[in-house]
C-alpha cells in the first residue's frame, strides 16, 4: 500500500510519546499489523529502516506481530479466520460474512531509553 | 505535508495556498485523547536501581493506531461538514475511470439545485480543477506532488481556502489509486467508487480494500457494453462479496443513462446528513 506513509506515521508517534514519555532513543517497535490491513510487512520493514534513520529511532528493530483475519459467518453464526477479504467461509462456503478483526494496524509497544 | 503520509512531504501543493509549512515537519503536539501509556522511570534492573553506566532500557505500552493523526484530522473535517450542513462525497477509482467527466456533468446537471465545490487531487497539474470551474462550480486543486492519496490534513488546508457554502455539496475527487486512498479518512459521508466497464470486471475483488471501504460503486460507461466482454452481474456479485452493504448504480456519464439514479442517492444522502442539524434550513 503505502508503508513508508505509515512509517512516517510511527515516527510521528514515537517523536510524540518521546516529549510525554520521556525517552530519547527508541531500541524496538513492535507493531501489531492485521491480515486484512492491506499492510505488507517486508515493504513495511523496509520503509521502516529507511525512514527511521537518523532519528531517535535509527537502526532500532522492528516487530510485527501478525494478527489474523476474522468474520462472523452468517451461515454458521460463529467466528472464522480468513486470510483475505474476498474470501469464502472457510467451514460452509458462503460470502456472507461480517470481518471482524484483522484490519489492525497499531504501534503495540516500546523498547526505550 | 506534515500529516502520517510521508511520501510526498513538502510537495502537497494547495492553489491559492503559500503552505510553507513553518511549523515544521515534526510535531510535538500533546493531544488529549491520545492514549498515553503510563509509564514510571524507575530502573528495570534488580530492586528497579538506577547503575550508572548500565543500560535502562524500559518497555513503553502505546497502543496507538498508526493512522491515528490522520484520523483526528478526518474526525475535525468531519465535525466542520455536520455543522454547515455539508453532504462530502470522496470519489475515488483508478485513473481513467471518468471521475472528471462523471463529476462535471453531475455538477451541470445539479447547479441549479445545490451550491457545489470540488476538491481535486492530483498529482500534477490544476487541469482537473479547471474544467470543474468552467462549470461554475467552485474549485480547489491539492496537488499531492508524489503522494499516492489525499489525507484528512490536505483536506482540512483546503477547506479554509475553498470554504464550502452551508448546506452544500462537496466532491472530493482524490487521487486516482483503488489501494492507497482506502485507508485514509479524510471526514466524507461517503466513500464513492467509481468502475468503469472498460476496466475489468473482477476489479472489486483485486481492490477489496477499497470496495470494503465504499457505500456507492457507481459502474460507469455502460454505453460501451456492447463492445466489451464485461459481465455486469458477475462484477456486481464480487463487490457485493466483499461488501454486502455497497449499492451499485449503473450508468453513462457521456450519455446521460443511470444519472437520475445517482442524484437520488446524493438527495437522499444529502437529507441524511442535513435531518436535524438547525443550521440548514428545511
Amino acid at each position: 500500500m503505502h508503508e513508508m506513509s505509515l512509517c512516517e506515521g510511527v515516527l510521528q508517534v514515537l517523536e510524540e510519546q518521546a516529549v510525554t514519555q520521556g525517552y530519547s532513543m527508541v531500541k524496538r517497535v513492535w507493531l501489531e499489523i492485521g491480515a486484512l490491513s492491506g499492510v505488507e510487512p517486508e515493504a513495511m520493514r523496509f520503509g521502516f529502516d529507511a525512514v527511521m534513520k537518523g532519528t531517535l529511532a535509527d537502526s532500532a528493530r522492528l516487530e510485527i506481530i501478525h494478527l489474523p483475519g476474522e468474520a462472523w459467518c452468517m451461515q454458521c453464526s460463529k467466528p472464522v479466520q480468513v486470510a483475505a477479504r474476498y474470501e469464502a467461509c472457510p467451514e460452509c462456503g458462503s460470502y456472507q460474512l461480517q470481518v471482524t478483526g484483522g484490519d489492525e494496524m497499531r504501534i503495540k509497544e516500546l523498547e526505550v531509553e | 505535508m506534515c500529516t502520517v503520509c510521508g511520501c510526498g512531504e513538502g510537495e502537497t501543493q494547495i492553489e491559492g495556498q503559500d503552505h510553507q509549512h513553518d511549523h515544521g515537519h515534526h510535531h510535538h503536539h500533546h493531544d488529549e485523547n491520545e492514549s498515553q501509556g503510563h509509564t514510571h522511570d524507575y530502573g528495570q534492573g534488580p530492586a528497579h536501581a538506577h547503575a550508572p553506566g548500565l543500560s535502562q532500557s524500559r518497555m513503553v505500552q502505546i497502543e496507538q493506531d498508526i493512522l491515528s493523526k490522520n484520523n483526528q484530522y478526518a474526525a475535525t473535517n468531519r465535525n466542520y461538514f455536520q455543522q454547515h450542513g455539508i453532504l462530502s462525497l470522496n470519489l475515488v477509482s483508478s485513473p481513467g475511470s471518468g471521475k472528471t467527466t462523471l463529476l462535471t456533468r453531475t455538477i451541470g446537471d445539479l447547479r441549479a439545485e445545490y451550491a457545489i465545490s470540488v476538491i481535486e487531487g492530483d498529482q500534477q497539474t490544476a487541469n482537473d480543477a479547471e474544467r470543474i470551474r468552467a462549470t461554475g462550480a467552485k474549485a480547489l486543486q491539492i496537488n499531492t506532488g508524489k503522494g499516492c492519496h489525499l489525507d484528512g490534513h490536505m483536506v482540512g488546508h483546503a477547506l479554509e481556502t475553498l470554504k464550502p457554502d452551508q448546506g452544500s455539496l462537496l466532491f472530493i475527487e482524490n487521487v486516482g489509486n483503488l489501494v492507497c486512498p482506502a485507508a485514509f479518512d479524510l471526514g466524507e459521508a461517503h466513500k464513492v467508487a467509481i468502475l468503469s466497464v472498460t476496466e475489468g470486471e473482477d476489479k472489486p475483488i483485486k481492490y477489496p480494500d477499497m470496495f470494503h471501504a465504499a457505500d456507492l460503486m457507481l459502474l460507469n460507461k455502460i454505453d460501451l457494453l456492447p463492445y466489451l466482454d464485461f459481465d455486469v452481474q458477475r462484477c456486481i456479485e464480487y463487490a457485493q462479496r466483499i461488501n454486502p452493504k455497497i449499492k451499485v448504480l449503473q450508468l453513462s456519464a457521456t450519455t446521460g443513462e443511470g444519472m437520475q439514479n445517482w442524484y437520488q442517492w446524493i438527495a437522499a444522502s444529502r437529507q441524511m446528513a442535513q435531518v436535524g442539524n438547525p443550521a440548514v434550513p428545511a
